[in-house]
């Protein structure tokens, strides 16, 4: 079973930015990932000014750019991860959370973990 | 956090630490018996500890500390009678402290390594592949008894008679390198590829599909790729392996009757292990341009090739069957298989028209390899059927369903052979 597992945070980053022992410790999360076999896919996103959102709303179709209005609960970056159980899947987020505890002090954010559909 | 939900906890993390921690230690203790019995000792006391202290921040690296504590107690109790146990328990001793991640570092070499220890040439294949399941892929006794429907007694005799011829063969202390290296990588491709394909087609039983032996088959090929990133049948194997399980799904009807190619909807084909299988392809293949003019694609990357033809079709009347017909050629070159003929003869008949299919498969019909194999029979039939040849084409399915051991698809050879009588026009392609 695969899983989606996307990184919210608050994109102002009250705390600062991230330090750069937070990237080599995602680095070694990625290749611990890549050596168990449950790692598909991961990457990072850029804040939302570089993207846009398209809405439906009274049948019209509308598209604003980022950045976006409400900042504070944004997918920052995902994981795509193929496990046996739900349970590995949110310990794999677990270790997430671990990381930012151990490398990023102050930050605080979630990890929405979602079952992918298969027919 | 309640009991249940811790230990549903640690079974998700020893699935996910299980390798790497039983590699570690195999390094460290140079004995896999011991390195599994210590492991298992570090899982039964988180079992008995996290449920009142809560799980720790690093659970692996707690694994690994306790289960060296406990190899320390092992070769000290040792120690009286033996010089190496006293020697390994006081450096284990000094390095069991300083830092809770060490003995994990190394970890695409000890893994590879484990996987070489699990595929040794003193071991029966049986053995091999029961020793993978285990130690490589992390599945419980039960899990790989009931893969291979057989007793977990059965199972657990071979994991301990296995674990026994190599110690005998002090496996665990040899680092293979040079051509036993690359003979012994070879040795573990094709586990992981006889594992895929006792799932993808089980020889014996009810069910036709294994899809649990697949998907570890498929995790064992990404992983593999992960250890050796550099060389192209490893990424064959692993390209293979995404694209024939991206078919899956789509292989079974709703009772879990096969589905052949035909009939398959290729929208239900797994889109995304196709884009990784196609990638994994690619990469393979440009390993094999740079190392030189001379280079030919091994056998793992020419089977890719043809699954891609296939992933890569809108449907079987828009497949290359000219290509793949060249692709089977090669691989029957390259690896003198009977069987790489015999779907190279499907693949003529496609391109060609069934004469063509027929005229290659009468010349094959009696090599020893194919003699007693019921797809023989079941691509004649096929080739008789699209040359209009009722009765002929279910005289040779009736032929191939008395020859297979599985049930269903022997169910569907009979189904056939009474398809093939009825007038044409009444049904559909079904091949």
């Amino acid at each position: 079973m695969r899983f989606m597992c996307m990184v919210k945070m608050d994109e102002t980053n009250p705390q600062g930015d991230p330090p750069p022992e937070l990237y080599e410790a995602m680095a070694e999360y990625d290749r611990e990932g890549r050596v168990n076999g449950t790692l598909i896919d991961s990457q990072g996103l850029l804040p939302s000014a570089a993207g846009a959102i398209v809405s439906l709303a009274d049948g019209k179709v509308k598209a604003t750019d980022g950045p976006f209005a409400e900042a504070k609960e944004l997918v920052g970056g995902y994981a795509v991860v193929e496990v046996h159980s739900r349970e590995e899947a949110v310990e794999l987020g677990r270790r997430l959370m671990q990381i930012h505890v151990d490398h990023w002090p102050g930050w605080e954010g979630s990890v929405e973990i979602r079952q992918i559909a298969e027919y | 956090m309640g009991d249940e939900t811790t230990r549903a906890a640690i079974e998700a993390i020893w699935r996910l630490e299980s390798t790497r921690l039983i590699a570690a230690l195999v390094r460290i203790v140079r004995d896999v018996a011991l390195a599994e019995d210590v492991a298992q000792d570090a899982v039964v006391a988180a079992l008995a500890q996290w449920p009142g202290s809560g799980i720790p921040d690093n659970p692996g690296a707690w694994l690994m500390t306790t289960a060296k504590r406990r190899a320390i107690d092992v070769f000290r109790a040792r120690a009286r009678h033996d010089q190496a146990a006293a020697r390994l328990a006081h450096e284990l001793s000094e390095t069991v402290d300083d830092d809770p991640g060490a003995g994990i570092d190394h970890v695409e070499d000890d893994v590879l390594r484990l996987m070489f220890i699990c595929c040794h040439p003193a071991l029966t294949e049986e053995a091999q592949t029961t020793l993978t399941l285990k130690l490589v892929a992390g599945l419980t006794t039960r899990e790989i008894a009931r893969a291979y429907l057989a007793p977990e007694a059965t199972v657990a005799q071979r994991v301990s008679r296995a674990k026994r011829t190599l110690a005998e063969a002090g496996a665990a202390i040899e680092e293979p390198s040079g051509p036993e290296r690359a003979e012994r990588l070879e040795t573990v491709l094709g586990v992981v590829y006889l594992l895929f394909n006792e799932g993808y087609s089980a020889t014996e039983g009810e069910d036709w599909m294994r899809p649990a032996l697949c998907d570890e088959a498929v995790r064992l090929g990404r992983i593999l790729t992960a250890l050796v990133p550099d060389d192209p049948e490893v990424l064959g194997l692993a390209a293979l392996l995404e694209l024939q399980s991206s078919r899956l799904a789509a292989r079974a009807d709703a009772h879990g009757e096969p589905v052949l190619l035909d009939a398959q909807d290729r929208r239900r084909w797994d889109a995304s292990r196709i884009r990784r299988g196609l990638d994994a392809l690619t990469r393979a293949g440009a390993l094999v341009a740079d190392a030189g003019p001379d280079a030919e694609p091994g056998p793992y990357l020419l089977q890719a090739s043809i699954a891609a033809e296939h992933a890569r079709a809108a449907s079987v009347d828009d497949t290359d069957w000219g290509r793949i017909a060249a692709l089977y050629e090669q691989l029957g070159r390259r690896t003198g298989s009977a069987v790489a003929e015999l779907n190279r003869a499907v693949a003529l008949g496609r391109a060609r028209g069934p004469e063509a299919g027929l005229a290659l498969l009468e010349q094959l019909a009696d090599l020893p390899a194919l003699r007693d194999y019921h797809l023989v029979p079941s691509v004649r039939g096929d080739l008789y059927e699209q040359l209009g040849r009722g009765e002929d084409a279910a005289a040779e399915f009736e032929r191939a369903a008395a020859m297979t051991s599985n049930a269903s698809e022997r169910a569907l050879l009979e189904r056939r052979a009474r398809a093939a009588r009825e007038p044409r026009g009444d049904r559909g392609v079904s091949s």
